[in-house]
């Protein structure tokens, strides 16, 4: 049945983009896949399985709506006072009656049936061979590889789109609004276990191509599981509103082969050792300025502004916390400000990159304060709490 | 009319100090229009942003704002009242009696309603803005994430809910009591019916709401946990409060559209309804199922998988009574000696459009395809099948059906079928689209989108701006009736109408069924 439906779809997207080519010629790179109408079965047998259940409830639909708006039409056409007819007096039927309710409850019967053979294998998350802690914060993502070789790897996933595209500075690029800094990696063919939760309020983590989509709730914990079939790029978005930048937290899941998985996870083992290193150093004002730079780009633009100039978050051009102690600076973004969208930061960042942006605050948007502030500084500070 | 009967007062204070029914009828419809076009004016601004991909005219803090008011002038400003508006002018006319059964409380559950808006628009101008957390308002966006003026919405809640708990008991105690002596329950027109039924949902749901709001602004000022698990309480208990009213409180707005609808197409089909019994239990059984079935809207929250499976059946239900129906309007028309006057249009116009919400309800109700229809596009498209062309298009067709009744002139028939047509496509080419890109995964509620769903983005767009003009066209058309229409002469103004509004004059006067009719 689904070659079918496919070939229909395609002729009626032809018709469509015929249709509507004039009107929407130039916009957007060619593997954009344009004029999408239907759902996709995407990467995994459980896709599979509710695209059949969706499809097959559609065409009930179909059949049903041709029958009754059929019905409809025919006697909009014959029954009607300028052809002369005299009305009927008829106004009840009990046969007629008890079968158009009868034959209707049967009907969802048939339908209710797979609903619920389906509904209960995609509660059964037992034996996942990868378990992933995912945390919806506003507005990125957190991912925790739980109990995988030894070392915690955990890494925050940003969306990646630079702001002059949203601004429409720039030409948008094909992944526009669906790319991050980091991507979820998971290997193919092995059932992977999410653990969903959020930080703040409520998010949802939703891959259409994985079948998956679970609430992110703070304070409890859901879990949802996802088997790949095939390697790839799939992305996803928050799905539940959440705030300002709702539609700004993209989600991105490379599925790779199991070889390449646990290259990607030793990599990340090694960088997070690395960090460890790296917060026993001192950097010069150069170097932090520009991690610094970097990590404001991801964490402080979309409330600071691009010049530190302010919007949902208070200026840091010229502020009195910036240009104030480094204490206080510091306790502003490593514990937030309650009360306020202003994040706690310290467990979000290391301590090298809290370093950088504190010192890129101090020193960028002509706040020139000249000081720099080191990741011991950052240890010290959150020891002396 | 003899001498010892009132007319209105003059002025200003025929309107604020009166009990006539009628007048607070034509109040309550001017007031819900007055909402629809604002809460229109915030459609058109975020179909405007989302024209096209990027951040064009407003900022995702705003955007957040226009849907939020959006919903909630729609849902509470715009259907609502106009039903009560409608429910006031026509029940006592339906069902002859002299006017509603409590006729100061009347007045007062109208007059509250200004001031509830008031409070909920000027919440624009404070600081932080309007309420940015979606019409339903979830915890903890709603409440320790929430700008200030959300207490001020609270507030709003409270006073809109009071005014429909009053009109609503005062709806069930008309019909209950006011009755024409021999207009039996099983003789009431439909339309009676529906309201009658739809009283007894919002008198059991409006006060979850209250509770619910009240909660919140105890966990926002009083340190309360209710919907914090930091405290011990569940954000998840916020959407089963809020959706035990929400999933009833569709209902309400959609069972008055069905008793219209079951009035308009016997008329104009000049043959009694079909299936009058079955109408009036199959509106019960749809009232009493919208009470089992909240969760359908949180199927991904992570209920247990036997609740999950509970409410998916549950829901599946619904769609026996609702198919009862929309076979039993088809029925009514096959072999009827039909026309088609613009309240005819915009029944069969309900039917179609509603039919089609309908079957991508049932598709909704499916848990496993719902992981995937699920806040996105998809659904924004069916509950508008069933909101605009489910409530507003009854509601339409209701005013051109009863128009000439209520000012005694006729409107123009041109211009009302042009608006009909307009409307149709507009609200198609606004619609239709949206159930592709949600099916190809785009979410709700976000100001700015990836570009595979830029092109049916544009057509959305295009067919928005084509609904909202053709409301205007409405506006005209009712506003050229009642200053300048043709005056009808006859009580009966469509040839096949029946029922005890089409005994009295038209205009309808003041006071009317002062001496009860007699019903055969």
């Amino acid at each position: 049945m689904s070659c079918k439906i496919n070939r229909l779809i395609g002729s009626t997207r032809i018709a469509i983009v015929a249709l509507f080519s004039v009107v929407a010629s130039g916009a957007g790179a060619e593997e954009v896949q344009r004029w999408r109408v239907n759902m996709e079965p995407g990467v995994t047998e459980i896709g599979s399985r509710i695209y059949d259940l969706h499809m097959t409830v559609f065409w009930i639909c179909v059949v049903i709506g041709v029958a009754v708006f059929g019905v409809m039409l025919y006697s909009i056409y014959s029954h009607r006072k300028s052809r002369g007819v005299t009305p009927a007096t008829f106004h009840e039927s009990t046969l007629v009656e008890v079968a158009w309710t009868v034959v209707p409850f049967l009907i969802l019967i048939a339908m209710a049936v797979p609903a619920t053979t389906t509904l209960i294998d995609i509660y059964n998350t037992d034996e996942s061979e990868v378990d992933i802690l995912v945390t919806g914060y506003q507005w990125k993502w957190k991912y925790e590889y739980i109990n995988e070789g030894g070392e915690n790897v955990s890494f925050f996933s940003t969306l990646s789109t630079p702001r002059s595209e949203i601004d429409n500075e720039d030409e948008k690029n094909t992944n526009y609004l669906l790319e991050v800094d980091e991507p979820l990696v998971i290997p193919v063919g092995k059932k992977v276990r999410f653990l969903v939760t959020a930080y703040d309020v409520i998010h949802a983590w939703w891959v259409p191509a994985l079948a998956v989509k679970k609430d992110a709730i703070p304070g409890f914990i859901n879990e949802t599981w996802t088997l790949a079939l095939e390697e790839g790029v799939y992305r996803g978005q928050c799905a539940e509103l959440c705030g300002k930048d709702h539609g700004f937290m993209p989600i991105v899941v490379k599925v790779v082969s199991e070889s390449e998985y646990h290259e990607w996870l030793g990599e990340k083992v090694a960088q997070a050792s690395e960090i460890k290193e790296l917060m026993s150093q001192q950097f010069d004002l150069d170097q932090l300025v520009e991690r610094g730079d970097e990590v404001y780009q991801r964490n402080c633009l979309a409330c600071h502004g691009a010049q530190g100039e302010g919007g949902v978050g208070a200026a840091i051009a010229g502020s009195a916390i910036a240009m104030g102690e480094v204490a206080g600076h510091l306790d502003s973004i490593v514990n937030g400000v309650p009360g306020t969208a202003m994040q706690a930061f310290g467990n979000q960042l290391n301590d090298v990159d809290l370093a950088a942006v504190t010192t890129y605050q101090r020193n960028a948007f002509g706040n020139n304060m000249g000081d720099l502030v080191q990741p011991i500084d950052v240890y010290n500070f959150k020891q002396g709490q | 009319m003899g001498d010892h009967h009132h007319g209105p007062a003059k002025g200003i204070t025929r309107w604020l100090t009166t009990t006539n029914h009628k007048d607070i009828g034509t109040m309550y419809l001017w007031f819900s229009f007055a909402m629809f076009l604002l809460g229109g004016a915030f459609a058109m601004v975020i179909r405007a942003e989302l024209f096209q991909p990027g951040l064009q005219l407003i900022e995702p803090a705003f955007f957040n704002q226009m849907t939020t008011m959006h919903g909630l002038i729609m849902v509470f400003g715009a259907i609502m009242p106009a039903f009560v508006g409608l429910a006031n002018w026509m029940i006592p006319l339906m069902i002859g009696a002299p006017d509603m059964a409590l006729p100061r409380m009347n007045n007062w559950s109208f007059w509250i309603l200004p001031f509830a808006f008031a409070i909920l628009a000027s919440s624009f101008f404070m600081e932080g803005g309007a309420p940015n957390f979606g019409w339903t308002f979830y915890a903890p966006l709603s409440t320790t994430y929430a700008p200030p003026s959300v207490t001020f919405f609270i507030f709003g809640v409270h006073i809109l809910g009071l005014s429909s708990i009053m009109g609503a008991i005062n709806i069930a105690a008309t019909v209950m009591n006011m009755r024409a002596p021999g207009m039996t329950y099983m003789k009431m027109p439909l339309f009676v019916w529906t309201w009658f039924i739809t009283a007894y949902l919002l008198i059991a749901v409006m006060p979850v709401l209250a509770g619910a709001v009240t909660m919140m602004l105890m966990d926002i000022h009083f340190g309360t946990s209710f919907f914090s698990a930091a405290g011990g309480g569940d954000p998840v208990l916020f959407q089963h409060i809020f959706w035990f009213f929400g999933h009833p409180e569709v209902y309400i707005i959609i069972l008055p559209g069905f008793g219209v609808v079951s009035q308009v197409i016997p008329t104009f089909s000049r043959k009694r309804l079909f299936g009058y019994d079955s109408m009036v239990y199959a509106t019960a059984s749809i009232a009493f199922l919208s009470f089992i079935v909240w969760a359908h809207h949180m199927y991904t929250v992570g209920m247990p998988v036997a609740g999950e499976l509970f409410f998916m059946y549950a829901t599946m239900l619904i769609a026996v009574p609702t198919g009862v129906k929309v076979f039993n309007w088809i029925s009514t028309m096959w072999r009827g000696a039909m026309t088609f006057e613009t309240p005819m249009l915009f029944a069969i116009g309900f039917v179609v459009l509603f039919t089609m919400g309908g079957f991508t309800g049932l598709m909704l109700a499916i848990a496993p395809a719902d992981f995937q229809y699920h806040d996105s596009y998809f659904v924004v498209a069916h509950f508008h099948y069933t909101m605009v062309a489910g409530a507003i298009f009854s509601m339409t067709c209701a005013v051109y059906y009863w128009l000439p009744k209520w000012c005694g002139r006729m409107y123009n028939e041109t211009l009302g079928k042009t608006q009909f047509w307009v409307s149709f496509v507009g609200f198609n080419l606004t619609f239709f689209p949206q159930h592709f890109v949600g099916l190809a995964g785009m979410p709700r509620r976000i100001p700015d989108y990836a570009l595979q769903f830029a092109d049916f983005n544009l057509m959305s767009s295009v067919g928005a701006f084509i609904y909202g003009a053709s409301q205007l066209l409405f506006l005209y058309n009712v506003v050229a009736t009642i200053v300048a229409g043709e005056p009808v002469e006859k009580e009966q103004v469509w040839e096949g109408a029946e029922g005890l509004e089409w005994t009295v004059a038209s205009p309808a006067p003041y006071h009317t069924f002062t001496t009860p009719p007699d019903v055969k």
